[in-house]
């Protein structure tokens, strides 16, 4: 089976969603290039979470793009495995800390 | 030790396979449109030279390292060496034309054993701006070379090094092993003879290429880190950095096909390419000389067999005129210099 549900090649195509609704999808380009100018944050830095982010979202065209958009800055790849580090230890945390409420739960219901 | 292309007998060792692969595929199919179909869409069809500014002189194919992505496929295997009787040709165009500037290339151009005549006889001519590219480890080669720094300091050379990142490992892996300390130690023997100083006149400028099948990003950006890094770690100063794309022939050619990155590379290319930079890529000021005295658009055109579109076609028949009133001859690997903020031997130009 040769189909699947990600291809490559459709990471090419993301900026044809505009075809579709102009206006949404210029809005949403104009804020994603704003989002990603340096700013109180350096360009390299915002690369870095992005690929974090990236990771937790598991969007593969993310990773592609911010693993390439790295390279191109000149970030490590022990710079890279770092940040989705950083990444999966929120995400693990994100999913331990609703262990509280769990508790607090077990807690409030057992004699 | 690796070898060169031409050594391995590798099919992309002759120029017009190159041309093919270039030319075919998405290209040939309308998947991609060709660079001159591009550049027809702005009006900068056919590309002319401007005035002459450059005047690029590869001294041979000669060089002590192999690097991974070398357009020129140079290495120790490699016998093209140019002799007295072109340099001559060449010093004698130098006085002639209205050129700032003179840069010599290679291969590793000190490996010629006729370098320092060269650039000695050269210096003379009072040229603005003189470069040599230097790959740095040629100074830590031979103890014959360690004294090339004093040597450059005393005809005012400017020095152009290779350096693709500030770490070791990427360093290593596109340029061969112990690059990277070689490089280092080279570049402190340049800093204590004064190169790359701040406020100093001894220019000391290094050249970025990625390494790999990726395009250089911001190359202010990229300076700035790279200036800290080498500072920090090993108290080193230069001048500017410049980001040079790939270009996708020789060597990186064969390792995009190998790597199974062409396809992608090239679809980079084509979607970050720049009209701006059209205006400024190196072939419109700038002329190419080969070991062997032919003329060509530049160093990728030379490396092509793409000699230029003239009846002058050697340095021994240099005439102005009928150079100045040419065609540049461009090719799919045009885009390499017009993606993004563009490129060329002096970095970006957009």
């Amino acid at each position: 089976m040769s189909k699947t549900y990600y291809d490559p090649a459709d990471l090419r195509k993301f900026g044809k969603i505009t075809e579709w609704n102009e206006e949404l999808g210029n809005k949403f380009f104009d804020y994603y290039g704003k989002v990603f100018e340096e700013g109180a944050l350096t360009a390299r830095e915002k690369s870095l979470i992005a690929l974090a982010v990236s990771h937790t979202e598991q969007c593969p065209y993310c990773i592609e793009s911010y693993t390439k958009d790295g390279l191109q800055r000149g970030i490590t790849k022990e710079e890279m495995m770092e940040a989705v580090h950083v990444g999966a230890a929120i995400k693990s945390g994100a999913t331990l800390v609703h262990g509280v409420q769990m508790m607090n739960k077990v807690n409030k219901l057992e004699m | 030790m690796k070898k060169s292309l031409l050594a391995r007998n590798n099919d992309l060792a002759n120029t017009q396979r190159q041309l093919e692969i270039l030319s075919n595929g998405m290209f040939a199919d309308g998947e991609l449109p060709t660079f001159a179909k591009k550049i027809k869409e702005t009006n900068q069809f056919p590309l002319r030279p401007k005035k002459l500014e450059i005047l690029q002189i590869n001294l041979g194919y000669m060089c002590n390292q192999v690097c991974a992505h070398c357009h020129v496929d140079a290495g120790p295997d490699r016998k093209e060496i140019m002799t007295v009787e072109t340099m001559q040709q060449c010093l004698d165009v130098i006085k002639k034309t209205g050129a700032h500037t003179l840069d010599l290339t290679g291969g590793a151009p000190e490996m010629n054993p006729n370098f320092r005549w060269f650039v000695e006889e050269a210096s003379k001519a009072g040229i603005k701006d003189f470069i040599v590219r230097s790959n740095l480890t040629i100074i830590r080669a031979n103890k014959k070379y360690y004294d090339l720094p004093e040597f450059f300091k005393k005809h005012n050379v400017h020095v152009v090094s290779s350096m693709p990142h500030w770490t070791r490992g990427k360093t290593d892996k596109q340029r061969g092993d112990g690059v990277f300390d070689k490089s280092i130690k080279a570049l402190q023997m340049l800093n204590e003879v004064g190169y790359g100083k701040e406020g100093s006149n001894l220019k000391l400028d290094l050249v970025y290429n990625p390494s790999g099948a990726f395009l250089p990003g911001d190359q202010m950006a990229l300076e700035n880190d790279f200036k800290k890094a080498l500072k920090e770690d090993f108290n080193i100063d230069f001048h500017q950095l410049f980001a040079i794309t790939n270009l996708p022939i020789s060597r990186f050619l064969d390792y995009l096909i190998a790597s199974e990155n062409y396809e992608d590379y090239m679809y980079a290319l084509v979607e970050a390419y720049n009209p701006l930079a059209v205006e400024n890529v190196m072939c419109t000021n700038t002329l190419s000389v080969s070991w062997d005295g032919n003329l060509y658009d530049c160093d990728f055109n030379q490396m092509l067999n793409l000699k230029v579109a003239s009846k002058v076609k050697h340095i021994s028949e240099y005439n102005e005129e009928l150079l100045q009133n040419r065609n540049i001859i461009i090719n799919q690997h045009c885009y390499g210099c017009t993606a993004g903020a563009g490129s060329s031997c002096q970095g970006v130009v957009a």
